[in-house]
C-alpha cells in the first residue's frame, strides 16, 4: 500500500454492550446466550423516524451503526459507502416468501420485496445523507465485510494526495427460520476445540448477528484509532502448507516477522475445526503467540470479521486486552499490532493487520 | 495515466441462446428471446412473457458434464455455462487471478421451494440441501471451483447494476496492481420470488416490452449470465491472450432519490455517465453508441433519456435497449449488455431497439430501430441502474 488507511471512527451493535466500548472492554463479564442476538439501541436516537418506519431489523442495526460512525468522524458526505452482508435482509426475504405462498402469488404490497434487496443498507444510508457517491454492497460469505474493506483500500490508493473519507461496514441478522435451518444442519453444534482452557470462559459460539461500521480515511484525524496496514483473503487453500505460505508472504510484504505481532485474534467458532487446516495452521504458525478469540462474544455469522475488526481497534485504542478474550495466558503492556486470522466455514480465510498509530 | 484494462474473453447465456454465436445471430435477425413463461413453476406460466432460457436444469447440467444437479442452483448452472466460455487459463503461468461475480437472487430458485415445503409441512427436513445454496456467495464459489480459480473471490449485489459493478471492481484491481487477470460478470435465474416482486410493483408488461416508446408499459424479466476476462497489458504478454477491446472508463454513483424509483432528471445516471467519460479521458463526441439500461418502465426510460439528453445535449449518439431481446436479467444485465456491446463493436453492427414506434412526448429522442451492418463503433457506453439508486456506466473502446 502506498497510502496509509486510517480508521478514524467506529461503531458496533452486537450481542455485547459494544456501543459502550470502554465499559465493555474494561469489564470482566460478557453476555452469553443461545442464540446470540444483538442488544439493540433505541433506534429513534440514531435514525430519523421517517426512514425508521419501514426498515427491517438488519437495516436498523446497520444504519444506526453507520450513522454513529459518521457522526463520530464528523463526516456528512463520504466519498464511498461500502457495505458487506452475508445473508442480506433475511427477515424481509422470509416475509415476502411467506406472502407468495399464502396469497398463492397474489401479493398485495411490494414493500417486503423492496426492503429485501441486498443493497438496502447502503442505499438507505445514501438516501438519508443525500450522498451521490460510489456505493457498493458485497455479499460473499466470509469475505463480505473484507471485500468492502478491500474496496476502501482501493479508494485510498486511488485518492493520491486528495483527502478521501469512506464509510465501510457490515451487518447480518439472525431469524427464527435461519436458526431452524442451521440447527437441523448441525452446522454449529458446539464442540470445544481440544485446547485446554485456562479460564473457564465456556468458549462455544452460537449463531450470531450484528453490525459494525468504520469511518476510514487516507488522512489522520485527532481521533484516529488505528491503521489498517494489510488485508488478504484466501479462498479454499488446498493445504495447510499453502495457508502457511500465505501468512509468511503477508508478513513479508509488510517487512514484518511474527515477533512484530503483539496479538493474534482468532476466528475459532467452536464448531468442527478440530484438526482441520485452520486449526493446524494456528497451532503451527501461532504457537507461543498471544492469542485471543471473539466468536463467543458475537456468535458465528458471515460478517463476524467486522466485529473482530471493531474489537481489535478498541483493544488498540484502549491498550487493553480483556481477560474474556484471551485464548492462552499472557500479559501485555503495549499493543502495537494486532493480526486478525479469521475463518469462515473452512473456505474463507482472512488475514488483517491493524496497528497503533 | 492509469494502467489499461483489456477484455480478452467473453461468455454469455441468455434467452438468445447459450453462446456468443447464438447471441450475434439473434441480434442480426432481430429475433427476441422473450416469450410466454414455459419452465418456471408459477401461476403466471403461459401468461406473462419473459426472457427465459429454454433449457431445464437437467439439460444445463448435461451441457456442463456435471454428474448431478442436486447441489446446484439454476443461478450457479447458468453462471458456469457463461463463465466457462470466457475463462481460458493455464495455472502454471505466474499470474495473480481472481473472480468477481454478481447476483441478486442467489440460490432463491431452490430456497423458495424449501420455504414452501416448510410452510406446508411445518418442517424443514427433507429439503435442507435446498437452503444451502440460498446465499449469493454460493453460485460464485460453485463457479470458482468449477473453473478452479483460487485467487481473490468475491460477490457483489447492487440490484440491477450488480454485474457492471463486478466489472468496475475487477478493473480497479487490475489498475491498482492487485491482480493480473480477473473474471468478472454476473448471473441471475428467473425465480418466482423476483417475478412476484416485480409483478407486485406493477412494472411488468404483459406483452413484449417497448423501451423508450411513448406507450411503454413496463419491463419483461429475463434470466442469464455473462462473464468477461479482464487482463493487464503485462498479463497478456504472459498469457498470450489477444485483446477484444479495452474497458476504458467506468462510473458508479448513487441517485439518492428513492428506494426503487429513479429521479426525474436522472441525476445518478447523468453523473455515472459523466464519470465514466472522465475516467476514460473521453469527450461526449467520442461515444458512437449507447447500450441503454432501457428497462421499458415509464420511470426508467424517461429518467435515463433525460440524463442522456442533459449530458449529450445536441449530440445524442445512436442508442438502443437490448432488453427488448433478452428481457431484464437483473444482476446479470450489466455483464450481458457489456458482452453484447463488445460483440457489436467486433462485428461492426448496431442492434435495434425492438418494439419502438413513437417518441416520448417529453423527449424528442429515438433509438436505433433497425439492424445496421458495417457500422464503425470505436467507443461504446453501456448503462446499468438499479434499486437503491445504484447507477453504473461502462465505456468500451476499440484496441489500437
Amino acid at each position: 500500500m502506498n497510502n496509509q488507511v486510517y480508521i478514524n471512527a467506529l461503531a458496533c451493535i452486537s450481542p455485547q454492550d459494544t456501543l459502550n466500548a470502554e465499559q465493555f472492554l474494561q469489564s470482566s463479564e460478557f453476555v452469553s446466550g443461545s442464540p446470540m442476538r444483538s442488544i439493540e439501541p433505541t433506534y429513534k436516537e440514531h435514525i430519523d423516524r421517517r426512514y425508521l418506519r419501514r426498515m427491517g431489523r438488519m437495516v436498523r442495526m446497520g444504519v444506526a451503526a453507520a450513522t454513529k460512525a459518521l457522526a463520530d468522524a464528523d463526516i456528512k458526505n463520504p466519498d464511498a459507502i461500502l457495505v458487506g452482508t452475508g445473508m442480506g435482509c433475511l427477515e424481509d426475504t422470509e416475509k415476502f416468501l411467506r406472502a407468495i405462498y399464502e396469497s398463492d402469488e397474489n401479493i398485495a404490497s411490494p414493500n417486503q420485496f423492496i426492503q429485501s434487496t441486498h443493497n438496502n443498507v447502503a442505499a438507505q444510508i445514501a438516501l438519508m445523507l443525500g450522498c451521490y457517491n460510489y456505493n457498493f454492497t458485497y455479499v460473499h460469505r466470509g469475505f463480505s465485510f473484507e471485500s468492502a474493506m478491500l474496496d476502501a483500500i482501493l479508494h485510498v490508493q486511488e485518492a493520491g494526495e486528495n483527502k478521501t473519507d469512506i464509510l465501510v461496514g457490515a451487518c447480518d441478522e439472525l431469524t427464527d427460520m435461519y436458526l431452524e435451518v442451521t440447527s437441523k444442519l448441525n452446522i454449529w453444534k458446539s464442540k470445544v476445540p481440544r485446547h485446554s482452557l485456562k479460564y473457564n470462559m465456556g468458549i462455544k459460539s452460537e449463531q450470531g448477528e450484528g453490525a459494525a461500521f468504520f469511518a476510514v480515511s487516507n488522512q489522520r484525524s485527532q481521533n484516529t484509532i488505528a491503521s489498517l496496514d494489510a488485508l488478504r483473503m484466501v479462498y479454499k487453500p488446498q493445504s495447510s502448507a499453502r495457508l502457511t505460505d500465505e501468512i509468511d508472504h503477508f508478513l513479508a510484504r509488510q517487512s514484518l516477522t511474527l515477533d512484530d505481532i503483539d496479538l493474534v485474534l482468532l476466528g475459532y467458532d467452536g464448531g468442527g475445526q478440530k484438526g482441520d487446516v485452520y486449526d493446524e495452521v494456528v497451532n503451527s504458525v501461532f504457537d507461543g503467540k498471544n492469542q485471543a478469540v471473539y466468536k463467543h462474544l458475537c456468535g458465528e455469522y458471515k460478517t463476524a470479521g467486522a466485529f473482530a475488526t471493531w474489537l481489535s481497534c478498541e483493544m488498540i485504542r484502549q491498550q487493553h486486552v480483556p481477560e474474556f478474550v484471551k485464548w492462552n495466558a499472557f500479559e501485555i503492556d503495549t499493543i502495537r499490532r494486532v493480526l486478525i486470522f479469521n475463518n469462515y466455514n473452512s473456505a474463507n480465510f482472512v488475514l488483517s493487520l491493524l496497528s497503533h498509530v | 495515466m492509469p494502467q489499461k484494462i483489456y477484455i480478452t474473453g467473453l461468455g454469455i447465456v441468455s434467452a438468445l441462446g447459450p453462446s456468443l454465436e447464438h447471441t450475434v445471430e439473434a441480434l442480426r435477425l432481430g429475433r427476441t428471446g422473450i416469450r410466454k413463461i414455459k419452465h418456471l413453476k408459477t401461476r403466471y406460466r403461459g401468461i406473462l412473457p419473459a426472457g427465459e432460457i429454454d433449457f431445464t436444469n437437467e439439460e444445463l447440467a448435461e451441457m456442463l458434464h456435471l454428474p448431478s444437479i442436486k447441489r446446484y442452483s439454476r443461478t450457479a448452472l447458468l453462471g458456469m455455462l457463461a463463465a466457462k466460455q470466457a475463462w481460458q487459463h493455464d495455472e502454471k503461468l505466474p499470474l495473480r487471478t481472481g473472480f468477481v461475480s454478481a447476483t441478486s437472487v442467489g440460490g432463491i430458485d431452490r430456497s423458495e421451494l424449501a420455504y414452501k415445503h416448510f410452510m406446508v409441512n411445518n418442517d424443514i427436513r427433507g429439503c435442507l440441501h435446498k437452503m444451502m445454496s440460498h446465499d449469493c456467495g454460493d453460485s460464485t464459489e460453485r463457479i470458482a471451483d468449477f473453473l478452479n480459480i483460487r485467487g481473490f473471490v468475491s460477490t457483489i449485489s447492487t440490484a440491477c447494476s450488480s454485474s457492471s459493478n463486478a466489472m468496475i471492481l475487477g478493473g480497479r484491481m487490475i489498475q491498482n496492481g492487485m491482480v493480473d487477470k480477473i473474471l468478472v460478470g454476473g448471473t441471475d435465474a428467473l425465480t418466482v420470488y423476483t417475478l412476484n416482486g416485480f409483478h407486485t410493483l406493477k412494472i411488468l408488461d404483459e406483452e413484449w416490452c417497448m423501451p423508450f416508446d411513448k406507450n411503454r408499459r413496463g419491463l419483461n424479466l429475463g434470466e442469464g449470465a455473462a462473464y468477461l476476462t479482464l487482463e493487464s497489458e503485462e498479463s497478456m504478454k504472459i498469457s498470450g491472450s489477444q485483446p477484444l477491446c479495452e474497458l476504458r472508463g467506468f462510473g458508479n454513483t448513487n441517485d439518492a432519490f428513492h428506494q426503487t424509483a429513479s429521479s426525474p432528471d436522472g441525476a445518478g445516471a447523468y453523473h455515472a455517465m459523466q464519470l465514466a467519460l472522465k475516467r476514460g479521458n473521453l469527450d461526449i463526441s467520442d461515444i458512437d453508441y449507447i447500450n441503454a439500461h432501457g428497462t421499458a418502465t415509464p420511470n426508467n426510460d424517461l429518467s435515463e433519456g433525460t440524463a442522456i439528453k442533459n449530458l449529450f445535449k445536441d449530440y445524442i449518439p445512436q442508442f438502443s435497449s437490448t432488453k427488448s431481446f433478452t428481457g431484464h436479467t437483473l444482476a446479470a444485465a450489466g455483464a450481458i449488455e457489456a458482452v453484447i456491446s463488445v460483440l457489436l463493436m467486433r462485428n461492426k453492427m448496431l442492434a435495434p431497439n425492438l418494439n419502438f414506434h413513437d417518441r416520448m412526448d417529453e423527449l424528442n429522442i429515438e433509438p436505433v430501430k433497425i439492424f445496421n451492418q458495417d457500422v464503425e463503433l470505436k467507443t461504446v457506453l453501456s448503462n446499468s441502474f438499479g434499486f437503491g439508486g445504484n447507477c453504473s456506466s461502462l465505456v468500451f473502446t476499440e484496441t489500437a
